[in-house]
């Protein structure tokens, strides 16, 4: 393999992770609060608002519900308000965001959902108020679960990544679509598979390691 | 409550002049009452066509400064509900609950957690926070009083020697057995320096020796920093050890209360004698229940068991029934417990079957026992 070709990876690698690095982040940054709404705000829960939280779960479920490459296209106009362009890596940044939050939300829901209910009335029980329930309690304890769900996001965020070629993002899908399909190189769509798999093992791997590392539960001496 | 059929011991009666209750009470405790119930009634409505619930009815009792207070029933009594209501996890839907002369359940928001501070609570499950060490578990309700680093530091150090665990500072729940559990939970309990400590089964889930040490860390803790301790069980054993004063819940309602001596001494509602027998186990042993008839056979005993109540009462009984009514009695099964510092058993005897001064023996033993106020009656007969 070229030099160049050699480049054109290392640079696709590069446009994937700040794609992929800064809509995990913002995502995040959304989706956690997000979800811990919506596991704290049914009837008689810590923050109870069945209404908003029943409209919330709709919006959420919409936006996991419309396919990823109509959703790029779809908020082009949004994506050029937030970003000044709609075209180029940093633009590809605001349909991955708005696809990963509410996935994000859902998994963290999920994780918070987890903790028991004992905790939350035993830290009611000396006076805790409901933020501090979430600061100290609920977030600490699914601290695992959460970090799992975050790997989970960052693996989902990178297939998703593929697909923002249509709007000029670049990174490593777009690459394996424009040189490895469409000029018959399949030398270069393996190195970006070879590539793909490779990252995913080791965000995979360094989340396991994580989220094994802030598990108290299960640990014996 | 009122009903004349109760037995209400003058301390937990409402109502009362307050000079009668300083006699009872040890001297210069102000105000009688750490915890009042004042015509509380709990109700659950019906939600996704469960029927409503009457978890309380009619509950009007309060526990004393200092006590140590058992409040026992039969799982849904309404203990659970009780409990909750003294630190207001749970809001009475009429009455009110006074604690330490506040009306706990007028408070809410920031009101209610700071009161909640000057209240504590164990649980069954123990509640730790796996992510947290036992002394980080400690420091969680001071974190959340608002208390500097360096004082939570001191206050942590101070609980973990107290519970008896110094040594497991560092160490995660999931390292700790329960009973250790439990004494961190006992110790996250007491950071805030509570004036109320509440226990929701906190033995439940504990085998009977470690059950043993944390009552008698319990025990402790009331007589050391005078903490009122309101322990919720279902377990008779628990009350018999720990508790001065018991509440027996049924079906929402309080059936008897006062003090375990008096209480179990002479119960009068089913309820507790159902505890009571469960606590001093007066079932025959099966060897001499499968022998039992109804019929008396041509030779052999009668059957009788007695009751015991009261202190020493039984000491003699079985040597004055030989020598006051020349029997030959003979001992089956006896089994004498103590509570409250009172005797509290009963004793199986065989009656020689027979004449004893021209009257049948049994007839003659058993109108003894009633002139000696001991309640008997006749199991039947063995060969």
């Amino acid at each position: 393999m070229s030099p160049e070709l050699i480049n054109l990876i290392v640079q696709a690698t590069g446009e994937s992770l700040y794609m992929v690095g800064l809509a995990a982040l913002i995502g995040t940054a959304f989706g956690l609060p997000l979800g811990v709404f919506l596991a704290t705000s049914r009837k008689g829960e810590l923050f109870a608002a069945p209404v908003v939280n029943r409209v919330l779960g709709i919006v959420v479920n919409a936006t996991r519900s419309t396919p990823f490459i109509i959703l790029v296209v779809a908020i082009i106009p949004f994506t050029r308000l937030v970003a000044g362009t709609s075209i180029g890596s940093t633009a590809a940044i605001v349909p991955l965001t708005i696809a990963s939050a509410p996935f994000i939300a859902r998994l963290v829901e999920a994780a918070i959902r987890e903790v028991d209910g004992g905790l939350i009335e035993t830290a009611s029980s000396f006076g805790a108020s409901p933020m501090q329930i979430v600061l100290k309690v609920l977030i600490p304890e699914a601290l695992p679960g959460l970090l799992l769900a975050l790997t989970l996001a960052v693996v989902s965020l990178l297939g998703y990544s593929a697909m923002v070629g249509a709007v000029g993002g670049g990174g490593l899908g777009d690459l394996g679509i424009r040189y490895g399909y469409q000029r018959f190189m399949p030398e270069m769509m393996l190195a970006v598979v070879v590539v793909l798999i490779a990252l995913v093992q080791l965000v995979q791997s360094a989340g396991d390691y994580l989220a094994r590392r802030v598990n108290r539960r299960l640990r014996h001496r | 409550m009122k009903a004349a059929s109760m037995n209400v011991h003058p301390s937990l009666a409402i109502g009362q002049p307050i000079e009668k209750l300083d006699a009872i009470l040890p001297a210069a405790t102000a105000p009688a009452a750490m915890v009042r119930f004042e015509g509380i009634s709990k109700t659950y409505p019906a939600y996704r066509g469960k029927p409503g619930v009457n978890a309380l009815r009619n509950i009007d009792f309060a526990i004393p400064r200092g006590s140590i207070t058992g409040v026992i029933g039969r799982s849904g009594a309404g203990k659970s509900s009780l409990v909750r209501l003294i630190n207001g996890l749970e809001r009475p839907t009429t009455g009110r609950v006074v604690v330490d002369n506040r009306d706990i359940s007028a408070l809410a928001g920031r009101d209610l957690r700071l009161a909640q501070r000057s209240i504590g609570m164990i649980f069954q499950h123990f509640n730790l926070l796996s992510s947290r060490t036992a002394a980080a578990n400690i420091a969680l309700p001071l974190e959340i009083a608002g208390w500097a680093k360096a004082d939570i530091r001191a206050r942590v150090a101070e609980l973990l020697t107290l519970v008896g665990i110094g040594d497991k500072h560092d160490r995660y729940p999931s390292e700790l057995s329960g009973g250790q559990k439990q004494r961190v939970g006992i110790a996250r309990a007491l950071a805030t320096r509570p004036s109320v400590l509440l226990s929701d089964e906190a033995t439940s889930a504990l085998d009977p020796q470690t059950t043993r040490a944390i009552l008698d860390l319990l025990a402790n803790i009331n007589r050391e920093l005078g903490v009122t301790i309101v322990l919720i069980t279902h377990e008779m054993s628990v009350v018999r050890q720990l508790a001065g004063d018991v509440v027996v819940l049924d079906a929402g309602r309080v059936v008897e209360s006062g003090h375990v001596a008096d209480i179990f001494t002479h119960p009068k509602h089913p309820i507790t004698q159902s505890f009571l027998a469960e606590a001093i186990g007066d079932s025959l042993p099966v060897s001499l229940a499968s022998r039992i008839v109804s019929e008396p056979p041509a030779a052999g005993q009668a059957v009788i068991r007695v009751q015991v109540r009261g202190a020493g009462a039984g000491d003699t009984l079985v040597a004055r029934l030989a020598r006051e009514l020349g029997l030959d009695v003979s001992l089956l099964s006896a089994r004498i417990d103590e509570i409250g510092g009172q005797h509290v058993g009963s004793l199986t005897l065989g009656i020689p079957l027979g004449m004893s001064s021209g009257e049948d023996a049994t007839t003659r033993t058993l109108a003894w026992l009633s002139q000696s106020q001991f309640p008997a009656e006749r199991l039947g007969y063995v060969a």
